[in-house]
């Protein structure tokens, strides 16, 4: 349980970030918050050549609103999101996803880009993103782009980001007064990955569903956003039978691998149970 | 070899310079090179929060930061709680409500507590259940941890007072 | 006549036996000043890395070494082939078996010890490890035990295939290590024949493992110029792993020191000796300097005693009305790769014979078949003597299958065959004789606080609704405390224990035990037991264990036996100091021994209790010249306890359990735990104990397994995956307590540790097939993980909506 021998460095800067990145190439690895990383190195998983730590990085930290935004440093912590007031009040739904997550240690290091660069499906942030319609800044010496969430999970441990970029920060559409969330998420035991969990934001209007969002986490290769289970909410009422059928199209889109958790059948209905539970939580915190 | 890098922090409020291989883990540091042995290793891959240290003010998993990570930083082991002979008020109260057995756990265990009442010092029994998960102890089945943090949570609001 | 104020405030100020009386041992845990394994460090120490096999059965075709020699730091790489020459390459076990040190031409399980790359830290030691190269071929492997006896298995122990005994009587199989039985066959057979109603049930005890916080690991240090071997161990007998090592390397047991130190835990994890200790040892013996090796946590739960792995067969005859005729319990018993189960000589099922539980069974038969598979050895007692939960796990499941089978309430068939009050000391058909006990006060007083009636209604309410609302009961039976050597011994050294005392002229003193705590909290509670005796402080009266050069001869902590065995031998001992304390009191008060009556902390004569001496002041009179003629000056003694019989603490739990039918999870409401260990000696540790088995008891029904796949791969082996409960899963536990003494223990004691482990795992699986048992679910295998019992609900269709 001990890491292969790697060069560490520690930039104070995005710029020089990227500059260090851009000389090391393939050999280096980002460090966020290291839960993920460190372990894998230890089990000589990873063996990285150098590390760039972006703890020391100020410009990567922080919570705002900005003109119906809500940007999210990259490097800002599990805690630091749980105990954001803006997001207490504006974003609910990363307040409890983010309660979820691993254990109390766990979120004073883990970072919610660290959780979305990733690419493991068994992240909890992939999915809360897509439902919360979020899109990602990733930077390179090259320049920024902005990449939207639903799109950005291509595979396990494969995401749409690419070697030379950094994510610097989380934009997420306030979402508007009213909507309701829920990330409801099975797991064995604090500080376990789900065994599925599913991400809901939710308006209803005029005694209809306005616009719903539902992503899965831990079901397929990548978090999955269950489209058919969200058309057919839209434009009607929720009703608990229009809820089972949306969970049945949810389930439809699982590919769970078998592990300790159950195996894809149980991952499968609980993708579906879930969903169906975040639904009925998402309906009674809407606002009509 | 990798370049070995001078780190300095402070701990348990002294000065403290080392110069370690970029790899060498937090937990190692301190226990080989500076003789706290008060944290302890259970798992390895973060799990059971016997490596407990407080790190700028969080509580960390000492097993899953590189000591190369802690330059500038302040640093607080369960070896910095008694302060002029006189013991933390966790402590004395997991000594008082029998919150420990065979101590492997506890040095994290108290560290991770200090924090907690830091940020919240009157929690419920869920929340001291919620706040304290990622600590594991075998042998005393928690019921008695809770007690000692909410008896410590009285023992620091009197003192307060 | 009542006690006067006097009295009772000098009793209260010894805090002894009875009293919850605040741990010794916390002052330096509470610091972070214990000095567990880990934390040993000698000048020029070395660091050792285990070389582990992939495979779990593979001939090992070479080994090149040459790459982790070129690692900057690295000393030496050990195999089989070094120790060779020492004959240190295989080891005997606590089972009657041998065990390869480090792989000798083969590999019999995943994560076998084959190499130790010795290096400056473990950093270099773990680097080397890596680079060690292992030409391995594959074999076919043993995973299911049902299949190690088949005529095509393949062979796992070749070292041994020729030899029809390893140390149990005759095999049948290569892969055969023993069959066990006790009690009338023929009796129980003829009785099923004829019963009016019987019960068959497969119930499977999973591999599990103690998985204490601290892992395994040692210090070895030996001296060259003098011969001495200092090892510090985590162990909780160091004194036979003293024997072990003497036996093993020729050193003589009076060069080779084993000290205990703190222990993070042990749970029966670390009763076994473990290749690890004997390579570092060689190490050390052959570099000449101190090597450390500890274990990973992944290489503890794969490798270092497991426990459990026990597929039973439960069968019971009875009488219409649910009356027990006979019993009979058969076991498969899967031992890994070495037959490395700890186990008294003479016991190589352990205790499985207490499997007729609190009940009057006229009949009993019991038969175990230990087998060989490509797993890891051990088969050690987590939190239980040895095979004492299979035993009481298969006896409280079956009990519950004949209820339902009869249509009986849980708790009235238990009723109907509990041994009665008055029938103590009971000898059970398979020859144990329980020593005290009262079944049927501690189940009403359980059955009343929880308010049974109301609890069988709501689940009548709750069923008719569709939810899923589980009691279970489990009024268990331990056997603890091994025990009398007549019956027990392991490597022929029989299971008393031992306790020196020497009383200093100031009237403190300082006691030394055979036992070894690792959290039990032995410091305080020896301490008690010796006030009361003494009438000395227990603040005053140091307790040491653990360091062979300085305690007696015993057979260390494990089994539930300390309180039963060194609690009596401390007992004891101090009966000795104040026999001769009286003699003392008689010559200074000039009156006769029998003039003399003891009052707490002191002799008084009979009659003119002004007339007094304190055992203070008779400590001192023990180091003068004035002692009655030919005395020997001090006031010392040491006891060798053997006990007449082992001590049955029992108990009577109730578990409610709700379960959530879409997903599995079961959820424990309340959990009232009874206890009756007889005399309780600090209340405060007992329930810290109850406490902690309770919370085991729950992590292996709930969660723990060790599961492989059918190449003998692990596929749960950390954290990750083996089932350490939380703050947030673990139950807030409610106890209680009834004192039934133990008749022949010196103060009545009868030890309580595993009591909780051992009743608890029945009474959560009792609950959660109660929830199912009106949908006619008579039994489900633990762990009952949300997966597991969403499965159940699923094939009755509950989990639709």
């Amino acid at each position: 349980m001990i890491p292969r021998e790697f060069e560490y460095h520690a930039p104070k800067s995005v710029q020089d970030a990227l500059g260090l990145l851009a000389q090391l190439g393939d050999e280096a690895k980002l460090l966020a918050g290291g839960h993920s990383l460190l372990p894998m190195m230890k089990m000589r998983f990873a063996q990285p050549g150098h590390l760039i730590d972006l703890g020391r990085i100020a410009e990567l930290k922080g919570i705002r609103e900005e003109n119906g935004t809500i940007r999210v440093g990259a490097m800002t912590t599990e805690n630091e999101l749980i105990w954001s007031k803006l997001l207490q009040d504006k974003c609910p739904l990363l307040v409890e996803g983010a309660r979820l997550i691993s254990d109390p240690q766990v979120r004073y290091k883990g970072t919610i880009g660290g959780d979305i660069s990733h690419g493991d499906p068994g992240n909890d942030h992939p999915a809360l993103m897509l439902a919360l319609g979020a899109s990602f800044v990733l930077r390179s010496a090259a320049g920024e782009r902005v990449v939207p969430a639903d799109g950005f999970f291509v595979g396990t441990y494969d995401t749409l980001m690419k070697p030379d970029e950094i994510m610097t920060e989380i934009r997420i559409p306030v979402p508007a007064p009213g909507t309701g969330y829920c990330y409801a998420k099975l797991k064995r035991k604090v500080g376990d990955f789900a065994t599925a969990a599913a991400a809901v934001t939710l308006r209803i209007r005029g005694g209809a569903v306005q616009d719903v969002a539902i992503a899965l986490t831990n079901v397929g290769p990548t978090p999955l956003k269950a489209r058919a289970a969200e058309d057919s909410l839209r434009g009607k009422p929720l009703s608990d039978a229009s809820i089972v059928a949306a969970a049945g199209l949810a389930m439809n889109i699982c590919d769970p691998a078998a592990d300790q958790r159950g195996d894809a059948e149980y991952k499968t209905a609980m993708a579906g149970e879930m969903t169906q539970r975040a639904l009925h939580t998402a309906r009674e915190r809407a606002g009509r | 070899m990798a370049t070995k890098q001078a780190v300095s922090f402070k701990l348990n409020g002294k000065a403290v310079d080392v110069v370690v291989e970029p790899r060498e883990l937090l937990i190692h540091t301190l226990r080989e090179r500076l003789q706290h042995t008060g944290p302890h290793i259970g798992c390895e891959t973060t799990h059971c929060g016997a490596c407990t240290v407080d790190l700028d003010g969080m509580s960390v998993k000492s097993c899953t930061v590189l000591t190369v990570q802690c330059q500038d930083s302040e640093m607080l082991t369960i070896e910095g709680f008694e302060q002029g002979g006189a013991l933390h008020a966790l402590q004395e109260s997991f000594h008082e409500q029998h919150g420990l057995q065979c101590g492997f756990c506890t040095p994290g265990m108290i560290t991770r507590a200090y924090r907690l009442l830091k940020e919240n010092p009157n929690p419920s029994e869920e929340e001291i259940r919620y706040w304290m998960a990622g600590n594991l102890c075998r042998c005393t089945g928690y019921q008695n941890i809770v007690k000692a943090v909410q008896h410590a949570a009285k023992k620091l609001a009197a003192a307060a007072a | 006549m009542a006690a006067s104020t006097d009295t009772l405030e000098r009793e209260s100020k010894l805090q002894g036996l009875g009293s919850s009386r605040l741990r010794k041992e916390d002052a330096r845990f509470i610091r972070g000043r214990g000095t567990y394994v880990d934390d040993i460090k000698l000048p020029g120490m070395l660091f050792g890395a285990m070389v582990r096999s992939p495979y779990a059965h593979a001939r090992i075709k070479s080994i090149d070494k040459s790459k982790a020699l070129a690692v900057p730091g690295v000393v030496a790489v050990l195999t089989a082939d070094d120790l060779k020459p020492v004959k240190l390459h295989w080891m005997p076990t606590l089972g009657g078996d041998v065990q390869a040190v480090l792989a000798d031409k083969k590999v019999c399980f995943q994560m076998q010890e084959v190499a130790m790359v010795i290096a400056g830290d473990r950093y270099s030691a773990a680097d080397g490890a890596e680079l060690v190269e292992v030409d391995y071929e594959e074999l076919p492997a043993i995973v299911d035990p049902h299949k190690s006896m088949t005529p095509d298995a393949p062979i796992i122990r070749e070292d041994i295939a020729d030899k029809d005994n390893v140390g149990h009587g005759p095999r049948t199989h290569p892969n055969h290590i023993f069959t066990w039985e006790a009690g009338d066959k023929a009796g129980v057979d003829a009785t099923f024949a004829g019963a009016e109603v019987t019960v068959r049930e497969e119930i499977l005890n999973p591999r599990v493992h103690p998985c204490p916080l601290e892992t395994c690991g040692c210090v070895a240090s030996f001296d060259k110029p003098t011969g001495q071997l200092t090892v510090y161990l985590t162990s909780q007998a160091p004194h036979l792993v003293r024997t072990v090592v003497a036996m093993l390397s020729g050193i003589p047991e009076s060069k080779i020191r084993i000290v205990g130190g703190d222990i993070g835990g042990g749970f029966g994890n670390k009763v076994p000796v473990y290749p690890g200790y004997v390579v570092a040892i060689v190490a050390s013996i052959v570099t000449g300097v101190p090597i450390k090796w500890i274990e990973s946590r992944i290489d503890n739960i794969s490798t270092t005693g497991f426990a459990r792995d026990y597929h039973g067969v439960g069968e019971l005859a009875a009488d219409k009305d649910g009356r027990i005729k006979a019993l009979r319990f058969t076991a498969l018993a899967d031992h890994g790769a070495f037959n490395s189960h700890v186990s008294a000589t003479k016991l190589p099922a352990g205790l499985f014979s207490i499997c007729t539980g609190s009940y009057a069974i006229p009949k009993a038969y019991a038969r175990v078949d230990a087998v060989y598979t490509n797993k890891a050895p051990g088969g050690v007692a987590y939190r239980c003597s040895l095979r004492v939960t299979e035993a009481v796990y298969l006896i409280e499941r079956m009990i519950d299958v004949l209820a339902q089978k009869l249509g009986l309430d849980k708790a009235e068939i238990r009723r109907r065959n509990f041994v009665k009050a008055e029938q103590f000391p009971y000898t059970t058909a398979l020859g144990w004789t329980l020593d005290s006990g009262n079944y049927h006060g501690a189940l009403d007083k359980v059955l009343k606080a929880v308010d049974y009636d109301g609890l069988r209604k709501e689940q009548a309410e709750k069923r008719a609704r569709g939810e899923l609302m589980g009691i279970g009961i489990s009024t268990f039976t331990e056997i603890v405390g091994a025990g009398p050597t007549k019956v027990c011994d392991i490597l022929g050294i029989g299971l008393f224990d031992s306790c020196d005392i020497r009383v200093n002229p100031t009237g403190s003193a300082i006691a030394r035990l055979g036992t070894m705590s690792q959290g039990q909290g032995h410091a305080t509670t020896y301490a008690q037991i010796i006030a009361t005796e003494l009438g000395l402080s227990s603040d005053e009266i140091q307790i040491e264990e653990g360091d062979t050069d300085k305690a007696p001869y015993g057979a260390g902590t494990w089994g539930s036996r300390s309180t039963p065995v060194g609690g009596a031998a401390a007992a004891m001992a101090a009966r000795k100091i104040r026999a001769k304390a009286q003699k003392i009191a008689a010559h200074l008060l000039e009156v006769g021994e029998g003039d003399l009556e003891w009052e707490v902390d002191r002799f008084k004569v009979k009659g003119n209790p002004s007339q007094a001496k304190t055992m203070k002041d008779i400590a001192m009179a023990a180091h003068t010249s004035n002692l009655p003629d030919g005395m020997e000056k001090g006031l010392d003694a040491t006891e060798y306890y053997d006990p007449p019989n082992m001590t049955f603490p029992f108990g009577a739990y109730v578990c409610v359990v709700d379960i959530d039918r879409h997903t599995g999870e079961p959820k424990v409401r309340r959990f009232y735990a009874l206890d009756d260990c007889g005399t309780r000696i600090n209340p405060m540790i007992i329930e810290g104990q109850i406490h902690g088995g309770l919370t085991e008891a729950f992590a292996v029904a709930f969660g723990q397994a060790i599961p492989f796949d059918e190449n003998g791969n692990h596929l749960g082996n950390s954290l990750m995956d083996y089932f350490l409960p939380t703050a947030v899963e673990t139950p807030h536990w409610e106890t209680d307590h009834t004192v039934t003494p133990s008749p022949h223990h010196p103060i009545g004691a009868k030890g309580v540790a595993e009591s909780p482990h051992v009743g608890g795992i029945p009474c959560f699986s009792n609950a959660v097939v109660d929830a199912f048992a009106h949908l006619g679910v008579t039994h489900m295998d633990m762990p009952h993980t949300s997966y597991r019992v969403w499965q159940q609900c699923k094939a009755l269709g509950l989990n639709e909506r």
